[in-house]
């Protein structure tokens, strides 16, 4: 009887304290995809958030895609506030309702006074989702590897005559069927229409056939720098930012190709059911505001989705290097460049992941 | 009638002789208890009391595998043929449509439910009720189909008053395919085969019959052989290492077997990533292997051999990870095997070899079928190791119900993979009591 009452004492006690603790400063799980981009949204985003607002962060990596999302939304136990997706990714979440609506009228306005609506680059604010940056899917190379003369162009990375080694490619359909295209000799713009068709997906399995044999296959965005260092790969496709880091800040002679590079955009999604609701969209707010995003591309070479913050995108943190030419919209990377039709995946990926799949295995 | 009576006379009759024995029993020997109720009855009491005490331990192990084993089970073979999403989305439109007999188009009433059920979905915004998660659906059955469904949900708030089929068809022409309606019919039904069709690389064609899929999607059935084929190779490679290291942790003496024995047991110890990954340090092409091969010239440094990211590295890892599970039962047998048989056999003249074959041998055998079981089913259905070192030619079928769940999010299509695969190894259990008998097996 006593052991239940001093147990019963201590419960209500503690429950007491945890209470007041929330209600003082509460604490937002916030997931991304890991490494040196999660490190650029801790620096601009969660640190400041945190000094200035006193709120706890709970940053938590994974891979993408939206099963962790339906996983917990389904069951009703949502345990990440807010969720770093891609664009189709976004969409499809939003349209089979697990993500919160946000209203993009709620949304500060830029630094120089331009409405959200009109601050953001188009195409960057979703019903339920708000962009944060604009990243890109390249291929670089080890530049010890090919002392002479590098690869330029698309065609080059899938031509392993003339460029011996092996190649790093996301293990995936998307991206890689673009960029299977564009090396077969279609233009950046036909990318899409062309790969609509029957005859279009067949051109660029064959393309991929040809590299087949020489290819490792990576999944986490950090693996490609890793693959280049060890020497397991003498190029690989990865995400623009991931190779800046490895060359400006741990030095290595890695070089991006931009030619035909796919780019993409990433955005914030709150899960539908979170208990902290108002908290995550606090930080969203405060995270896609101009001086925020400006300030992670001076962490990474992504783009912020504002047009206010181009203007106060300088250096990097602690070198002299201009973040400007680093950038995926970049006037001269965009040169030979395709938009990721978030349309097209969310109608196809279906059928030709699954080809792939046979593909891969056969 | 005459049966029930013909079973319920003698129960009867038993029952009621034995009542009166044992009252007069009582009666007799006046075994009463101090508050009168009879010895006997009073035993059979505190014993079922102490019964259903003991029972009571057993409870949260039940109730454990209810809710960890029997309830999930449960749901994976349902979910393996359940099909919401036609009639969670559209529920009017669901049970009108299966009213149409396939034939032209359906008629304008089905059509009216079809735009109001649409309108309200997208209306509610429930979840597992969307117009998204029809379109996902239909998506898997006419790949293309998603952004029409969302599209279109889009655009029908204006659509207020019919002619509905023109409005329809005015919004995007794609509806005006028939194929896109017979489908949706078939979507909307309750239960379905479609994804054990998928899980055996079939579908239904436009008509509704049953084909093979394309060869170029065909992935599933030859996945499974390979998952058998490969199991089937680790276990052996597992008995054939394991067999003479039992043998010897046998017959050693105790302090050198117990030194071997841990040997055995602290990989078992390790964590099933360390020794993954340790594998992985070896193999690679920059690995500690391949630069041992190197340096002392065995081959060129341009030559390094590919032993991992492939079936070559899945069964190295697996049957090293595997190892212990064959040992364990095997030396437990072999321990209990005296050596005077050996014995007795060499000393009526068998050779080394036939005392070994004709007496050894056959008293290990419980202990392999044990071993052989354990390791073919721990196998089979193994998802760490080939996922970490399978490469593409590497996966086990269970790397691809992972891809299901967690990437294509075909839940149904992972759950149907899962259920065949369950199946399979029921039926192989079945198979193994047939032609070995369960009831021979030794795990020691």
């Amino acid at each position: 009887m006593k052991l239940t009452k001093l147990l019963a004492s201590t419960l209500v006690g503690v429950s007491l304290l945890a209470g007041a603790t929330v209600a003082n400063a509460g604490e937002i799980t916030v997931v991304s995809w890991g490494g040196a981009y999660t490190k650029s949204q801790v620096e601009a985003y969660h640190k400041p958030w945190m000094a200035a607002t006193g709120n706890v962060i709970k940053s938590e990596d994974y891979n993408g895609g939206v099963a962790e999302i339906k996983a917990q939304v389904e069951a009703g136990n949502v345990s990440w506030d807010i969720v770093d997706v891609e664009l189709s990714d976004a969409i499809r979440a939003c349209d089979e309702g697990l993500l919160e609506t946000i209203d993009a009228s709620t949304l500060p306005a830029g630094a120089d006074g331009t409405s959200a609506q009109d601050d953001f680059i188009e195409g960057t604010l979703h019903d339920c989702a708000v962009a944060s940056i604009v990243w890109s899917t390249i291929f670089a190379y080890d530049k010890e590897k090919f002392p002479d003369a590098g690869p330029t162009t698309m065609a080059d990375f899938f031509n392993v005559a003339k460029f011996p080694g092996k190649r790093g490619l996301r293990k995936g359909a998307k991206v890689n069927l673009e960029f299977a295209l564009i090396a077969d000799g279609v233009l950046a713009k036909d990318v899409y229409e062309v790969l609509a068709t029957p005859e279009g997906v067949d051109r660029a399995f064959k393309k991929l056939d040809t590299i087949k044999g020489d290819v490792v296959w990576w999944e986490a965005g950090a693996q490609p720098p890793q693959l280049l260092a060890d020497g397991e790969v003498s190029m690989t496709t990865a995400y623009n930012g991931r190779i800046f880091n490895a060359v400006a800040g741990e030095g290595k002679a890695f070089e991006i190709v931009w030619d035909g590079q796919v780019w993409d955009l990433d955005l914030w999604v709150i899960p539908k059911g979170t208990k902290n609701k108002e908290l995550a969209m606090e930080f969203l707010k405060f995270s896609t505001a101009t001086e925020q995003l400006a300030a992670q591309a001076s962490y990474i070479s992504y783009g912020p989705a504002r047009k206010s913050s181009s203007s106060l995108v300088g250096k990097y943190h602690n070198k002299d290097i201009d973040m400007g030419p680093e950038m995926p919209t970049n006037p001269d990377n965009l040169k030979n460049a395709v938009q990721n039709n978030f349309n097209f995946w969310a109608d196809n990926a279906d059928q030709l992941n699954e080809r792939f799949n046979a593909w891969l295995a056969g | 009638m005459r049966i029930s009576i013909h079973f319920r006379e003698p129960n009867h009759m038993t029952s009621t002789t034995l009542d009166q024995k044992d009252i007069s029993d009582a009666s007799a020997d006046a075994l009463i208890m101090v508050d009168g109720v009879p010895l006997k009855q009073k035993l059979a009491e505190t014993t079922k009391k102490q019964r259903s005490r003991a029972l009571l331990l057993t409870v949260p192990l039940v109730l454990f595998l209810v809710i960890s084993f029997v309830i999930p089970i449960g749901q994976m073979l349902f979910r393996s043929v359940h099909n919401p999403a036609g009639s969670n989305v559209l529920p009017n439109f669901a049970i009108a449509i299966q009213d149409w007999d396939g034939k032209g188009y359906p008629s304008e009433a089905m059509f009216e439910l079809f735009v109001k059920d649409m309108q309200n979905a997208r209306k509610k915004r429930e979840i597992g009720k969307t117009v998204g998660n029809l379109a996902t659906r239909m998506n898997y059955t006419i790949p293309g189909t998603r952004s029409l469904f969302t599209s279109t949900s889009r655009k029908l708030s204006k659509v207020t008053e019919g002619p509905y089929k023109e409005a329809l068809f005015k919004i995007d022409k794609k509806w005006e395919n028939k194929v896109i309606w017979r489908n949706l019919k078939r979507v909307s039904r309750d239960y379905t085969i479609a994804f054990y069709l998928a899980a055996l690389d079939h579908k239904f064609d436009d008509d509704g019959d049953i084909i093979a899929a394309d060869k170029l999607y065909q992935i599933y059935v030859s996945n499974f052989f390979k998952t058998l084929k490969l199991s089937a190779i680790i276990t052996f490679l597992c008995l054939l290492i394991a067999f003479p290291v039992s043998y010897l942790l046998s017959i050693l003496p105790l302090r050198t077997s117990n030194l071997l024995m841990i040997l055995v047991l602290l990989p078992f110890w390790t964590s099933l990533l360390v020794r993954t990954t340790a594998w992985i340090a070896i193999l690679q092409t920059q690995g500690i292997l391949n630069n041992i091969l190197v340096s002392i010239g065995l081959v060129s440094d341009d030559g390094r051999i590919q032993m991992i990211y492939n079936q070559t590295g899945t069964i190295i890892a697996m049957v090293h990870i595997l190892l212990p599970f064959m040992i364990l039962p095997l030396f437990s047998v072999m321990k209990t095997i005296p050596p005077s048989y050996m014995r007795a056999a060499r000393s009526m003249g068998a050779t080394p070899f036939t005392a070994y074959r004709r007496v050894y041998f056959p008293l290990t055998l419980p202990g392999i079928a044990a071993g052989t079981l354990l390791v073919f089913i721990l196998a089979i259905g193994y998802y760490i190791t080939p996922a970490l070192v399978g490469g593409e030619d590497g996966l086990l079928i269970s790397n691809l119900i992972a891809y299901h769940i967690k990437s294509s999010l075909n839940w149904s299509l992972g759950a149907a993979l899962g259920t065949i695969l369950l199946v399979t190894v029921l039926v192989l259990y079945w198979v193994y009591n047939k032609l070995v008998g369960i009831d021979k097996l030794s795990f020691g």
